[in-house]
């Protein structure tokens, strides 16, 4: 059992038990936040088994929740700008992936923060390829069963405000914010960003403080200010 | 535009990212800017999020049982406590916040 390429296998598989039951689990709360949102059932599964990725679902129930069907162009420019940073994951996995068409087609649709994180983990060729394809089955099959119970149970629930459930809402946003604030320069666009929504959310349309928030990050983007230099 | 129609495009447009990065050649990888960009943007959205979902109201900015709702999520995420029990805690102090006021 000393064979190098089984340990690191092993090893890989045991990172995306670790990620991916505990990714699986948030699933309940985008179920019950999603139809707590307006959508039904169907709807939020939906995104769940197309969508898949945590991050735009959030964000496309969070501006439907605010601005209704009528916010509908915001909530996919929202979605789809939160998406951009899964192009960029594919370029890191493309490689390690290889394989014939559908199979790279299936692997994009997986291709997420958690399969991307523990793959690129990995040293060796067969660790990062067992890392992504475990991860990736172990949140794709978690996410939409637990999206599937949470959906049930706010279902029931009713009345979202009188149970905190708008609350969740921002609570999870900024579960999903806190990982990223490790240096200084994401602090800052995370307070810029916060600044300009603010100040823009008594003036303009449900979902528009939100995308020109978005100029925040392209604006430090572009100069770096308060990024570390090469 | 339809719920249905909103959820479907979405859905299709983030797809479409994620098989464009497996379309365009790796060479991309190794320029800084567009991969900074693409974080930043994931910070940015986040943030301006929490704000629309903690003051956000009909009309305005309306303060009530959410804000103290998300302190208690901050300091809770600071002590490392997992994603779906700060999500659930939030909850609850928003919902207790509301029923003895």
């Amino acid at each position: 059992m000393s064979d190098p390429v089984a340990t690191e296998r092993r090893a890989a598989i045991r990172a995306s038990f670790a990620v991916g039951l505990a990714v699986a689990a948030y699933g309940i709360s985008f179920g019950a936040l999603s139809t707590a949102s307006g959508l039904d059932v169907w709807q939020t599964c939906f995104l769940s088994l197309i969508m898949f990725s945590g991050g735009s679902q959030f964000a496309v129930i969070g501006i439907l929740a605010s601005g209704g069907a009528a916010a509908g162009g915001a909530a996919i420019a929202s979605g789809a700008l939160l998406g951009t940073r899964n192009a960029l994951y594919a370029l890191r996995v493309a490689p390690f992936i290889g394989g014939p068409w559908p199979k790279r087609v299936l692997a994009a649709h997986w291709t997420i923060d958690e399969t991307t994180a523990v793959s690129t983990a990995q040293k060796t060729l067969a660790g990062q390829r067992a890392g992504f394809w475990f991860t990736g089955v172990i949140i794709y099959v978690g996410w939409n069963l637990t999206t599937l119970i949470g959906a049930l149970i706010g279902d029931l629930l009713g009345d979202v405000s009188q149970y905190g459930l708008d609350a969740a809402a921002a609570a999870a946003f900024l579960g999903l914010l806190w990982p990223r604030l490790q240096q200084l320069q994401p602090v800052v666009v995370a307070i810029g960003a916060a600044a300009v929504a603010a100040a823009l959310l008594p003036f303009v349309p449900a979902g528009i403080p939100v995308l020109a928030a978005a100029v925040v990050a392209v604006v430090v983007g572009l100069t770096n200010w308060w990024g570390k230099r090469p | 535009m339809t719920l249905w129609q909103t959820i479907i495009l979405a859905s299709i447009a983030v797809f479409a990212l994620k098989l464009l990065g497996y379309l365009v050649p790796p060479s991309l990888v190794e320029r800084p800017v567009p991969a900074r960009i693409a974080n930043l943007l994931t910070v940015a959205l986040l943030s301006a999020l929490i704000v629309v979902q903690t003051v956000g109201g009909g009309t305005g900015i309306v303060v009530d049982a959410r804000i103290p709702a998300l302190l208690v999520a901050a300091a809770l995420f600071a002590l490392r406590v997992p994603f779906i029990l700060v999500v659930a805690a939030a909850a609850v102090v928003a919902a207790l916040i509301r029923f003895w006021t």
